[in-house]
């Protein structure tokens, strides 16, 4: 592999990365509000690729379907919250993870009914003129994948350490009882973080579109991406959710450069779940450490 | 009188094996046979679901891969290597069983629901292999030509024999379950679901016992992938994707979590429904799964075998007594 | 020889000292009482006797046993049995199936033995529900044994998991916080079963916040405050301790 292949997938790795990284994002608000594993998790970042396909297609600029998209799949976050998961809130996390599966095979089923079965485009944001690094050529949608991704990281930090809100989200993700005790309304927090989740999933399936496509199976593959790059950074830590999947994506994109049989690119997928297990049965605290992996 | 009061612990149990054995005597319909015998198969992998989910409240999203273990080891053992075929079921039953060791040994020491991750993953591997391992597998083209079963001279190819054999060895694994769950074993793995902290400290080992089960459920599930090749004489990687394994949680869940005569009703609902479906939209099935598998969570938490619990219940309360019938599928909570 | 030694044991969560070299033994047949003001460690205590803790430093020894270093469900096979302040009973299940789980370290039968009710199998599955029946009358649960655990009243789940643990036949128990939520009566009868059950040989140790009720059944009482051992004796001497006093300043001892 010369230099400049390897930039070439680097370059590949962090577009597909930071997608796998605002999954994990999701997936981590939903974890430290509620401790549930939410298996729809990838299913919004579809929705939220599909819906933009859907608002653009109706004529909507660019950015108002994004927007748009964002906006819709968030308010499915929370009708879901409201509708499926508060009625259990007694009922055990068990039953609550269940629930989240059913979701995603009810959303999953919803959207290729709605949506069909073909992979759906999306125009890239600023055109497709390549831009040259080196010998190596990036795209300008990867930029905005990239920045756009920064810019969710900087808000949701700012967010959580700047604001009344967001510091009740964390008091509830480090003892909700404690939480409740100074007032902070734990409902409240649990339908945000739902909502939060949901549209920053969703933007990440926005911005993927152009590059990749979307369609109604995607999902699955998505979110079980999304939680291998949160388990590599440590299950409930947010910088490590971003870590792990910026991670991910690179070791995907480089193991099937580095692989020099035919055909090594129908395992790419699997380079992820065994770093899920690999991770999962040497260090299930992530590389960074996550909130609470506690040996029984 | 001793038969008598085994009769009458019984009852069900044999009332529902005449049931369905006595089925080909009334019926020589393939199409009709066929179907109870996928409901046999799919009972066989729910019953061991049914445990690991409703006794030691663990979920895997990975069952598909370990009946997927099962159908494709006796395809290829038979087919390639000319193995026999029993032989190739009991060797895919041990590798499907190490493999859940494996995979159940590391995670389900942690605390909280890390099998349903590593379940996940490891069932996406598996059907990325079975996909492209091609010189093994064939790839998405599949496996022909799998024989049938055999022994000595009958031969289960014939739809009424196989019908016998496959529900036999299901009826056994009801029974072999309903027995766990009233036993030292099976206490023990309710206890840990509802406090593991209080079931340690009365000496149970939490993590091997949770370990063992899950080993259980992947075994019934490979037997049961097994028998299935054995009859369509087929086998395709289509049949064991990660949603075939949300199908199988489903299953579990709307028959009834925790209670083993809910794996029945489960397994017969969700053969079923999809055939009545199919008349109409087959694209409707998985939605009306999910929205099934979500409703039933909140409103029948206790899934369809709830429904008795229910009725008797109400006729308690109109008798004010408690002498119930105790012989049937007594509800068993869990949550 | 002690029963139970407690040897400077110290445990740290983060920068929290929780534990600070407590020592203290426990005789065989003695009933003794750890008490303390809230956040004093004696949970933590309980917890690292019955093996759910590992201390930071020092050593829990069951006769020669180090429990420090011992599984949950090792250190109960051992004999040392527990309740929790918080209940832990199993709410799905029935009274007696409790009871049963209990039974677990003393029976044998494994999952293939269940699977397949040999005779065997069978006979011990009896010997199980006579004992557990039998417990449970011990603390006045008998007439409750089918019902739902999720059912019973505060009172009675202390009872039952008084039971639970009794099932196993622990040398020694430890008692979190038994007469929290009851009443007067409650408690009366509460301390009537310790001391039936100490009569049966059974090692007590017990956290409690009720004096009346620690003051009434125990031989000795180990004072903690913020993780540090302040006194230990016999409950009248205790009593008039003036820094036990001044740790319950303004409480009635």
């Amino acid at each position: 592999m010369t230099f400049d292949q390897f930039l070439q997938y680097v370059f590949s790795g962090v577009t597909t990365g930071s997608i796998y990284a605002l999954t994990a994002l999701g997936f981590t608000l939903i974890y430290n509000a509620t401790d549930v594993i939410n298996f729809a998790q990838g299913e919004f970042v579809m929705l939220g690729g599909l819906t933009a396909v859907s608002l653009h297609d109706a004529g909507a600029p660019l950015v108002l379907a994004a927007l748009g998209a964002v906006a819709i799949v968030a308010v499915v976050g929370v009708v879901f919250q409201l509708l499926a998961i508060r009625p259990l809130h007694s009922a055990g996390i068990l039953a609550q993870i269940i629930v989240t599966v059913g979701a995603s095979l009810a959303l999953r089923t919803a959207a290729m009914i709605i949506w069909g079965r073909e992979s759906l485009p999306l125009p890239p944001f600023t055109g497709d003129t390549p831009i040259k690094v080196s010998e190596a050529t990036i795209l300008p949608q990867t930029l905005w994948v990239l920045g756009l991704t920064l810019v969710i990281v900087v808000a949701l930090q700012v967010f959580y350490r700047r604001t009344l809100t967001g510091k009740a989200v964390r008091a509830c993700s480090v003892n909700a009882g404690a939480a409740r005790l100074m007032g902070i309304s734990y409902s409240k927090v649990v339908l945000l973080s739902f909502g939060m989740s949901a549209a920053i999933s969703a933007a990440g399936g926005v911005m993927i579109t152009p590059v990749s496509f979307m369609g109604y199976s995607y999902g699955a593959i998505l979110g079980l991406k999304g939680f291998a790059a949160a388990i590599l950074g440590g299950l409930g830590n947010p910088a490590g959710a971003v870590f792990g999947g910026l991670t991910l994506g690179i070791l995907e994109t480089l193991t099937i450069g580095a692989l020099p049989m035919s055909g090594a690119s129908g395992y790419k997928d699997a380079v992820a779940f065994l770093i899920l297990l690999i991770v999962l049965f040497v260090k299930p605290q992530g590389l960074f450490g996550g909130r609470s992996v506690e040996k029984v | 009188m001793p038969i008598l009061a085994f009769l009458r612990r019984h009852v069900w149990y044999i009332a529902f094996s005449i049931v369905i054995l006595s089925a080909p005597l009334f019926t020589g319909n393939i199409y009709y046979l066929s179907i109870l015998a996928f409901m046999a198969t799919r009972l066989m992998i729910v019953l061991g679901l049914n445990l690991l989910m409703g006794q030691a409240g663990q979920i895997s999203l990975g069952h598909a891969a370990f009946a997927g273990i099962g159908a494709y080891g006796s395809a290829i053992m038979t087919t390639r290597w000319s193995m026999d075929p029993w032989l190739a079921m009991l060797l895919s039953a041990v590798l499907a069983a190490a493999v859940a060791g494996l995979i159940g040994v590391p995670t389900l020491k942690l605390k909280g629901h890390y099998l349903a991750m590593a379940t996940l993953g490891f069932g996406e591997i598996v059907y990325i292999l079975l996909v492209q391992l091609k010189w093994l597998t064939n790839g998405t083209d599949g496996i022909g030509g799998i024989p049938s079963l055999t022994i000595g001279s009958i031969d289960f190819g014939n739809a009424q024999m196989f019908h016998w054999l496959v529900w036999g060895v299901a009826l056994l694994m009801l029974r072999i379950s309903l027995n766990l769950v009233d036993s030292r074993v099976g206490r023990s793995l309710r206890g840990l679901h509802r406090a593991e902290i209080a079931a340690m400290s009365l000496g149970v080992n939490t993590s091997f016992r949770k370990v063992q089960v899950l080993m259980v459920s992947a075994v019934f599930a490979s037997i049961a992938g097994s028998f299935y090749v054995h009859y369509v004489h087929y086998v395709s990687p289509v049949s064991y994707t990660i949603i075939f394994s949300v199908i199988l949680v489903t299953t579990v869940v709307i028959g009834g979590l925790g209670n083993v005569w809910g794996a029945v009703w489960g397994s017969a609902l969700m053969i079923l429904l999809p055939e009545y479906l199919k008349r109409y939209n087959q694209d409707y099935t998985q939605l009306v799964f999910g929205v099934m598998l979500i409703l039933t969570m909140i409103f029948l938490p206790g899934g369809l075998v709830s429904f008795r619990t229910l009725v008797a219940k109400v006729r308690e309360r109109f008798r004010g007594s408690r002498a119930g019938p105790v012989t049937g599928p007594e509800p068993r909570g869990g949550s | 020889m002690a029963l139970l030694r407690v040897e400077s044991v110290s445990k740290h969560f983060g920068g929290l000292e929780a534990l600070k070299d407590v020592s203290f033994s426990l005789h065989e047949g003695q009933v003794k009482a750890l008490i303390g003001p809230n956040g004093a460690g004696k949970t933590t205590l309980f917890n690292l006797i019955s093996g759910i803790d590992r201390p930071t430093s020092g050593h829990v020894f069951f006769r020669d046993k180090d429990l420090g270093r011992l599984s949950p469900h090792v250190a109960s096979r051992l004999g040392v049995g527990r309740t929790f302040q918080h209940s832990k009973v199993f709410d799905d299940m029935s009274v007696l199936d409790n009871v049963k789980v209990g039974r677990y370290a003393r029976g044998h039968a494994g999952i293939f033995s269940a699977f397949l009710t040999m005779p065997r199998h069978r006979r011990e599955e009896t010997a199980v529900a006579d004992a557990s029946l039998r417990t449970l009358r011990r603390v006045g649960l008998g007439d409750r044994a089918h019902e739902s655990a999720g059912n019973l009243p505060v009172g009675d789940r202390h009872l039952l998991e008084i039971a639970r643990s009794l099932a196993s036949e622990p040398t020694i128990l430890l008692l979190d916080e038994p007469a929290a939520g009851l009443n007067n009566e409650e408690t009366a009868q509460l301390a009537e079963i310790v001391r039936r059950v100490r009569d049966d040989g059974v090692t007590i140790l017990l956290v409690e916040h009720d004096m009346g009720f620690v003051m009434d059944i125990s031989d000795e009482v180990v004072v903690l405050d913020y993780g540090k051992k302040i006194a230990e004796g016999p409950p009248l001497m205790i009593r008039n301790d003036p820094e036990v006093i001044k740790a319950y300043l303004g409480e009635d001892l």
